[in-house]
């Protein structure tokens, strides 16, 4: 086992809110005046109540402890806000942490975002070299690098031309060739992937591979779980800026991950006291069984499922439209399905009142894979209530198991269905 | 465990100390440094369609105007000097000093998309900053210098004095007193926006408060302490006298100017160094 080359002992982020500064001197001056007479402070906030939120401090993360050992491949798995980001804006030293330290063996570079520093008046060559400084390198190695860094972004033809006119596919490559090529002791990566075409991609994770059997070590953040269950040969599992698993059992740490995402009351969405506008207000959303029962755990892709929306109808618009948007693990959207999508005549009835709209999820359909169903509320061409990936409420579920009776069938499938259709032969002969 | 402890090569704490600048890291970064020093040059230019020319027009536009304006209509006295040599000699020193705070005085705003994202000594991007300025200043001073000979070949009786030898370190001072405000300046808008509106503002009134478009002599006995106490007034004064031999010399202020100047930087640095670290979370 190699030597321990990032060591993160007890790292704790604090944002403050609101009352770092008012962003204007003259505040600043008023507010310091009223504290000298002892009044209250007219410009400070209200404060907000809740969730990390204390004293007007929100904490990002809260002692954080890891190791890495050189030539690892640590996978950074978690939800949106559990501190990922911030985790490796303290490692690659954008910003500093609040307490705990941070211990490094080497370099360390970032892929937070590739194209640094590129300016578009500067040739591809001239971006190069600035680039690759920018992210540490000298001069030198740079030099020695070069061809290699051409020919792998496929660029050769216009290193002399300003990036400007580059497409942003080819100013992506070149951006990634440079940071590909950093050879930094430590390399973080995070969500570089969601660029670029298929090929390039592939290209992407081969190059992070090999980095990772040079004996390199790599930080790598991502939602993709299956890159993630791919390139990294540990990960750690973040949660509301803790350390909720730290496992050399890559899968692991994905399926906590996961299933996480049910058992935070994701899986239903429930609040009963909105009321915002008089044509639909969701109180519920859910899914459940045949048997009507709340389903809380992962589903197997051949059981009947119902996709439960519960709300109060103030006044009836029959313009009304309510569904959902249904969207996969990396948050491509699946489909749409509205109430009002056959013909008129197949409509449901809906009345003003509680109601609830239900509907079948077909079994054998959806492929293994986690799933977000976000709902959409609008009135047909005038205005939106709910709009998917804006403000819609939304929970999240996992298909796994159960793909087909099949023999032949027994992992995930490619592509994102999973539909088993029916086969039929005619003889020709 | 203890020898192990030795060979991290980087340890990141929380913020501590008030001065915190590693200046051997900023040296490993020079590369960098001069990078952006030729970005900034080539790019600025690279899509005008006079060019580098605009280094010579400004100068030159800006002599022409004071020339005409203080001068001719005014009628400042200039020490006896050929109006153009003695304002653009005063323009060609106040421009660098400007340029140098105007352009760094934006550092953590108009880098915050580029300080987001990876980390480099902060300090390389003022510093090359400062570099380029001096680039654009030798070009300034070579037409001052072309404009200089004219006179001296139609005759003009020019007194170039030993001082000519100390240029080189008055344009340091510049520099260095630029860099200093800028600092200043810039770790200040990270907090508070509005100052950077003042800026632009401030650095004008300042040019009137400095010996550019009326000789040190024209200002009253009692009140060249005050003077003594504007870095920037013994530094063009000195400057003037280095290449036109007219007006004076003032050890005494230059040696003020120069405590000045160190301050102003030393305060710069300090500033600066704090708020780097965590200006990411508040911009």
């Amino acid at each position: 086992m190699g030597d321990t080359v990032l060591k993160v002992e007890h790292l704790g982020k604090e944002y403050r809110l609101g009352t770092i500064s008012h962003g204007t001197l003259y505040r600043d001056l008023q507010s310091w005046s009223a504290r000298l007479r002892g009044k209250e402070d007219p410009n400070s906030k209200i404060s907000s109540a809740g969730g990390k939120v204390q004293n007007g401090t929100f904490t990002a993360l809260d002692d954080v402890s890891f190791e890495v050992k050189q030539g690892d491949v640590l996978g950074i798995i978690g939800r949106n806000g559990a501190g990922k980001s911030t985790l490796l804006k303290i490692i690659s030293r954008v910003t500093a942490p609040t307490r705990g330290e941070i211990k490094i063996r080497g370099r360390v570079a970032s892929l937070l975002e590739v194209g640094t520093g590129f300016h578009p008046e500067l040739t591809g060559r001239e971006n190069i070299f600035l680039n690759g400084t920018i992210l540490g390198m000298t001069k030198k190695e740079i030099h020695r690098k070069f061809d290699e860094i051409v020919d792998f972004a496929e660029v050769e033809n216009f290193i002399d031309t300003p990036v400007k006119r580059y497409s942003s596919g080819m100013y992506v490559k070149l951006a990634f060739a440079v940071a590909a090529h950093l050879e930094p002791e430590i390399l973080i990566i995070d969500e570089v992937l969601a660029v670029g075409d298929v090929k390039f991609q592939k290209k992407c994770l081969g190059k992070m591979r090999s980095i990772g059997n040079e004996g390199r070590t790599v930080l790598f953040v991502s939602h993709n779980m299956n890159a993630i269950e791919q390139l990294c040969s540990k990960a750690i599992l973040l949660q509301n800026g803790h350390v909720a698993l730290s496992t050399d059992r890559v899968r692991l740490a994905i399926n906590k991950y996961l299933n996480n995402d049910l058992s935070n009351n994701e899986s239903v969405w429930e609040h009963a006291n909105e009321t915002k506008n008089r044509f639909f207000n969701l109180t519920r959303m859910y899914l459940s069984n045949v048997q009507d029962e709340i389903i809380y755990d992962t589903i197997s892709n051949n059981e009947v499922v119902f996709v439960n929306i519960e709300g109060e109808i103030k006044e009836y618009d029959n313009a009304l439209q309510i569904g959902y948007a249904l969207y996969n693990e990396d948050n491509q959207l699946v489909f749409w399905s509205l109430f009002n999508d056959a013909k008129e005549d197949d409509w449901p009835i809906v009345t003003p009142g509680k109601i609830r709209f239900y509907s079948l999820l077909p079994p054998r359909f959806l492929n293994e894979g986690s799933y977000k169903l976000e709902l959409i509320a609008a009135l047909y061409y005038r205005e939106w209530i709910n709009q998917p990936c804006v403000n819609s409420p939304y929970i999240c579920f996992s298909i796994q198991g159960g793909l087909s009776d099949s023999p032949y069938w027994l992992v995930r499938r490619p592509g994102l269905l999973a539909p088993v259709l029916s086969w039929h032969t005619s003889n020709l002969d | 465990m203890e020898i192990q402890k030795d060979t991290w090569t980087t340890v990141i704490r929380p913020q501590s100390g008030w001065f915190d600048v590693n200046f051997a890291e900023l040296w490993n970064y020079r590369d960098l440094i001069a990078l952006f020093v030729r970005r900034d040059f080539v790019a600025t230019y690279k899509q005008t369609i006079l060019g580098p020319l605009w280094f010579l027009i400004q100068p030159l536009f800006t002599t022409v105007v004071f020339t005409v304006v203080f001068g001719n209509i005014a009628r400042i006295p200039t020490d006896g000097l050929p109006p153009m040599l003695f304002y653009m000699a005063g323009t060609v020193a106040w421009n660098y000093f400007a340029a140098c705070l105007n352009s760094t005085s934006n550092t953590f705003v108009a880098n915050a998309n580029i300080f987001g994202k990876v980390y480099f000594p902060r300090l390389t991007v003022p510093v090359s900053v400062v570099i380029v300025n001096l680039l654009t200043f030798t070009i300034q001073l070579s037409l001052f210098l072309g404009f200089f000979f004219y006179f001296s070949l139609r005759g003009t009786h020019l007194q170039p004095s030993l001082w000519i030898l100390a240029t080189p370190l008055l344009v340091v001072q510049m520099g260095i007193l630029g860099l200093g405000m800028g600092l200043i300046v810039s770790s200040l808008t990270t907090k508070y926006r509005d100052l950077s509106f003042a800026v632009g503002f401030g650095t004008q009134l300042w040019m009137y408060a400095t010996p550019i478009v009326y000789p040190m002599s024209q200002i009253p006995e009692r009140w060249q302490w005050l003077y003594a106490l504007n870095p920037m007034a013994s530094i063009v004064e000195t400057f003037r006298f280095a290449f036109l031999g007219a007006g004076s010399v003032n050890l005494q202020h230059l040696a003020i100017s120069a405590g000045m100047t160190l301050l102003i930087f030393f305060a710069g640095i300090v500033l600066f160094s704090r708020i780097e670290k965590t200006f990411m979370d508040t911009i």
